[in-house]
C-alpha cells in the first residue's frame, strides 16, 4: 500500500489504461480540472497523439465520441466541470444511453464521460452542480462516484477497459487532493461492489463520492459519543450494490444517506426508497436523508457552506435516527 | 461528369426505388387497412428514393450509414430485408430489433447502420464519431449520414460541421431538402419560413466545406457525385456535404402520411394523364421512381412488358414481407427490460 492523492490514483489508471488499451481515444483531457496539473500534464505530452482538444461543442464531441464507440473506439470524453455535460445531454441521454435497448442488444456504446461535480469552493452556481441524479435516471447509464483514491483508480480502470456500456463518471472536484491508502500495482473495481469503509452496528451511514470522507469523519465524531456507525462507500450508483445496503440496513435498524446532490429525485432520495420499500421491517427509526439543499448553490462562503451536506450535518442526521 | 449506367445496373437500381416505394406504401395500408397496427405516427421516404438508392449504392455493407424518421427505406436500400424493416414497424419479434425500434429507430448494425435517431440532428455527431473512429481504425469505411433541412434548424448540426472540418473526418453530410418546388429542383435557394439563410448551402460553405447541390430526384446524378466522394472518404478525405433536392409527396400529411392517389401505378410513367388528379402534377414532375422509368424506357433499357413485369415482382416481394412480419409473434411482454445494459 502507498499514500497517493486522488488525482494522482486518477492519473495512474488513465496511464495504464492508455497503455493496456489502444482503441482509446481521449477527447478533452481537463480530468482534475483546476487541480492535479503536476500529475496531468506529464500524460498530456505522452499521450499527446491519443488526445483531441475539441473546440466548446459539447454537444458535438458527446456524439463524436458516441459513435466512435458504437464503432469499435472505447472514447474517453472529459468534460471539466460536470454542468457542462448539461450542453451534452441530447447525445448522452436520447442517443448513448438508448442505443443498446433500442437495437435489441446489437450496438453497445462503450464510453466514459468524465466530469467533475459538487460545490468546489468559489465555483457559483454554475460551477458546483451535481448532475449524477439525472443520470441515475436514465436506463442504459452506468454512473460512478469515487469516494476515495483507491476507489478512483479501480473504477476508472474498470470503466476505460472493461465496461460495455456508456459510463458517467462524476469525480467531485474538492476529492482531488484528498490522500489516502492506494494499493500496489494494478487493479480493477469492478462496478456494482459497495465497500464497507467502517464497520459499526447502531447506525448505517450509506454514502457516495465525497459523503465517504464525510461520512468517515463523522463516523469518528459519533463514535467519541458512543455512537458506533457503519458507513458504507457505494462507488456505483448504477449498477447499485443493494445487497450491501440492505444487509447494513438489516444489522444497524437506523439509517442516514448521503450524496452531494439536490434531494427532490436525487441519489439519496433514491437510497431512501430502496431501504423503505426492500427493508422496512428492520428498521427502528426513520430514515434520514443528507443532501445538498434545494437551492442553486451561491457563491458567498457562508451560504455555500450553510447548503453543502457537511460532516456535521451528517453527524446531526445519525443522532436523530438515534432518537 | 453526368455518364449512363450499364442498363443492368440501371434496371437493377429502379428497381430498389420500386421496393421502397411499395415498402412505404405497404406501411401506408398497414395504417389505413389494419385497425390498430400501427398504433403512432409514422414518416415515410416516398418521393425521396433516388437519393436514398443511389447514395446506398454507392457504399459496401461495412460503410455506415445514419438515417432518422424517415429511416425505412433507407435501410432497405443499404440492403435490409424488407420483412425484418416491415416487422420492425409493427413492433415485432423478427423486427431488425426485435421490436424494441418501431418506425423511428429502425437499427441493423449488420448493415451498417449502427443507431437510428428520431430526434431531429441526433445522429450527426454520431456519423461524425464513426467516422473518426474510421480514421484512427484506417479502415477505408465510408460513414454518410441522411438528414433533413430541419436538422439545418438545430444547434448540434453547427457544431458537427465545424469539429468535422477540424478534424477532417471522413464522413458525408446528406441533406435531403424535400421542400422544394419542381422547377427549382435544379437552382440551389431555400427560402423557408424556419431559415434565416436564403440557400441553405450556403451554410457549410461558411465551414470551409466541400458542398454540392444535386436535384435529389436524378438517381443518376446522385449515383455520380456520391460514387466520387465516396472514393475520397475511402481515402480518409472530407467532411463533404451533399444538398439533394426533392419536392414533397402530395400524401406527406405531416405525421400521419395518406394514401391521395392510392399506390403508385408504373404505367403513369408512359401516360402520366392516367395518374388521379390528387398526384397527377407530383407523378409527372417530379417522383423520382417515375421519372426514372421513364428515361430508361426512352433510352430503351427496359421496355413497358419489362417494367411490369419488374414491379409485379416486387409486388409479390413486398406481399410476402408483409405476409412475414404480420405472421410474426409481438415479443414477450417480459422481454420489456432486457437489454438496457450490454
Amino acid at each position: 500500500m502507498r499514500t497517493l492523492k486522488f488525482a494522482a490514483a486518477l492519473a495512474e489508471a488513465i496511464d495504464e489504461a492508455l497503455t493496456a488499451e489502444p482503441k482509446i481515444t481521449l477527447i478533452g483531457a481537463g480530468f482534475g480540472g483546476l487541480a492535479g496539473g503536476q500529475f496531468f500534464n506529464p500524460l498530456r505530452e505522452k499521450y499527446a497523439d491519443r488526445i483531441k482538444y475539441p473546440p466548446i461543442s459539447e454537444i458535438g464531441f458527446t456524439g463524436i465520441g458516441v459513435g466512435a464507440a458504437m464503432a469499435g473506439l472505447r472514447p474517453i470524453v472529459d468534460y471539466g466541470t460536470a454542468t457542462f455535460s448539461y450542453e451534452a445531454i441530447p447525445q448522452i441521454i436520447n442517443e448513448a444511453a438508448i442505443a443498446c435497448s433500442n437495437s435489441g442488444g446489437q450496438t453497445s456504446a462503450p464510453i466514459v464521460f468524465h466530469m467533475l461535480h459538487g460545490i468546489r469552493g468559489a465555483g457559483g452556481v454554475q460551477h458546483s452542480g451535481s448532475p449524477h441524479p439525472w443520470y441515475w435516471n436514465t436506463p442504459g447509464l452506468q454512473v460512478v462516484e469515487p469516494g476515495t483514491p483507491a476507489d478512483v483508480k479501480g473504477l476508472f480502470r474498470w470503466a476505460a477497459l472493461k465496461s460495455r456500456n456508456p459510463t458517467v463518471f462524476v469525480d467531485h472536484a474538492r476529492l482531488m487532493d484528498d490522500e489516502g491508502e492506494v494499493p500496489d500495482g494494478e487493479y480493477d473495481i469492478p462496478f456494482g461492489q459497495a465497500k464497507v469503509e467502517r464497520p459499526g452496528t447502531d447506525v448505517s451511514i450509506i454514502a457516495a463520492g465525497i459523503q465517504v470522507p464525510r461520512a468517515l469523519a463523522a463516523a469518528a465524531t459519533l463514535a467519541g459519543q458512543g455512537i458506533q456507525a457503519e458507513v458504507l462507500n457505494l462507488r456505483t450508483l448504477e449498477p447499485l450494490d443493494k445487497p450491501a445496503i440492505l444487509a447494513s440496513v438489516q444489522k444497524t435498524g437506523r439509517v442516514v444517506v448521503t450524496d452531494e446532490s439536490h434531494d427532490n429525485c436525487g441519489v439519496a432520495a433514491g437510497l431512501a426508497a430502496i431501504v423503505a420499500d426492500e427493508a422496512f421491517r428492520h428498521l427502528k427509526a426513520p430514515i434520514k436523508r443528507v443532501s445538498t439543499m434545494a437551492v442553486p448553490v451561491p457563491y458567498a462562503q457562508t451560504l455555500e457552506d450553510y447548503v453543502t451536506p457537511t460532516a456535521e450535518r451528517i453527524v446531526a442526521a445519525a443522532k436523530a435516527v438515534m432518537g | 461528369m453526368c455518364h449512363m449506367l450499364p442498363s443492368d445496373r440501371a434496371v437493377n437500381l429502379l428497381g430498389m426505388m420500386l421496393r421502397m416505394r411499395r415498402l412505404e406504401e405497404q406501411v401506408i395500408h398497414f395504417a389505413e387497412d389494419h385497425q390498430g397496427l400501427i398504433r403512432g405516427h409514422f414518416h415515410v421516404y416516398i418521393g425521396q428514393e433516388a437519393a436514398g438508392a443511389a447514395a446506398c449504392a454507392a457504399l459496401k455493407t461495412e460503410d455506415y450509414i445514419y438515417t432518422t424518421h424517415r429511416n425505412h427505406a433507407h435501410v432497405v436500400a443499404k440492403g435490409g430485408d424488407m420483412g425484418r424493416v416491415l416487422a420492425e414497424i409493427i413492433g415485432r419479434l423478427d423486427g431488425y430489433c426485435k421490436g424494441r425500434a418501431g418506425t423511428f429507430h429502425v437499427a441493423a448494425p449488420q448493415l451498417g447502420v449502427l443507431h437510428t435517431s428520431a430526434i431531429v440532428g441526433g445522429c450527426l455527431p454520431l456519423a461524425a464519431g464513426t467516422a473518426y473512429a474510421s480514421k484512427i481504425q484506417g479502415n477505408g469505411r465510408s460513414t454518410i449520414v441522411f438528414f433533413g433541412d430541419g436538422a439545418m434548424e438545430e444547434g448540434v448540426f453547427y457544431e458537427t460541421m465545424n469539429i468535422s472540418q477540424l478534424w477532417g473526418l471522413p464522413v458525408i453530410f446528406y441533406m435531403e431538402n424535400n421542400a422544394v418546388q419542381p422547377g427549382e429542383r435544379a437552382g440551389r435557394g431555400s427560402p423557408t419560413s424556419e431559415h434565416s439563410a436564403k440557400a441553405l448551402s450556403d451554410i457549410p460553405r461558411a465551414f470551409s466545406m466541400e458542398t454540392h447541390v444535386v436535384d435529389g430526384t436524378d438517381l443518376e446524378a446522385v449515383y455520380d457525385l456520391v460514387s466520387g466522394l465516396v472514393e475520397k472518404t475511402r481515402r480518409g478525405e472530407g467532411p463533404f456535404f451533399i444538398e439533394s433536392r426533392t419536392s414533397r409527396w402530395p400524401g406527406n400529411y405531416g405525421n400521419f402520411p395518406k394514401s391521395v392517389g392510392g399506390d403508385t401505378d408504373v404505367s403513369w410513367a408512359w401516360s402520366p394523364e392516367s395518374a388521379p388528379e390528387a398526384v397527377r402534377k407530383w407523378e409527372e414532375l417530379s417522383d423520382p421512381v417515375l421519372l426514372y422509368a421513364r428515361k430508361l424506357l426512352e433510352q430503351n433499357s427496359i421496355s413497358r412488358e419489362g417494367l411490369l413485369d419488374l414491379d409485379e415482382r416486387i409486388r409479390r416481394e413486398v406481399e410476402d414481407a408483409a405476409k412475414f412480419a404480420l405472421n410474426s409473434a409481438l415479443p414477450p411482454a417480459e422481454a420489456a427490460v432486457e437489454f438496457a445494459y450490454a
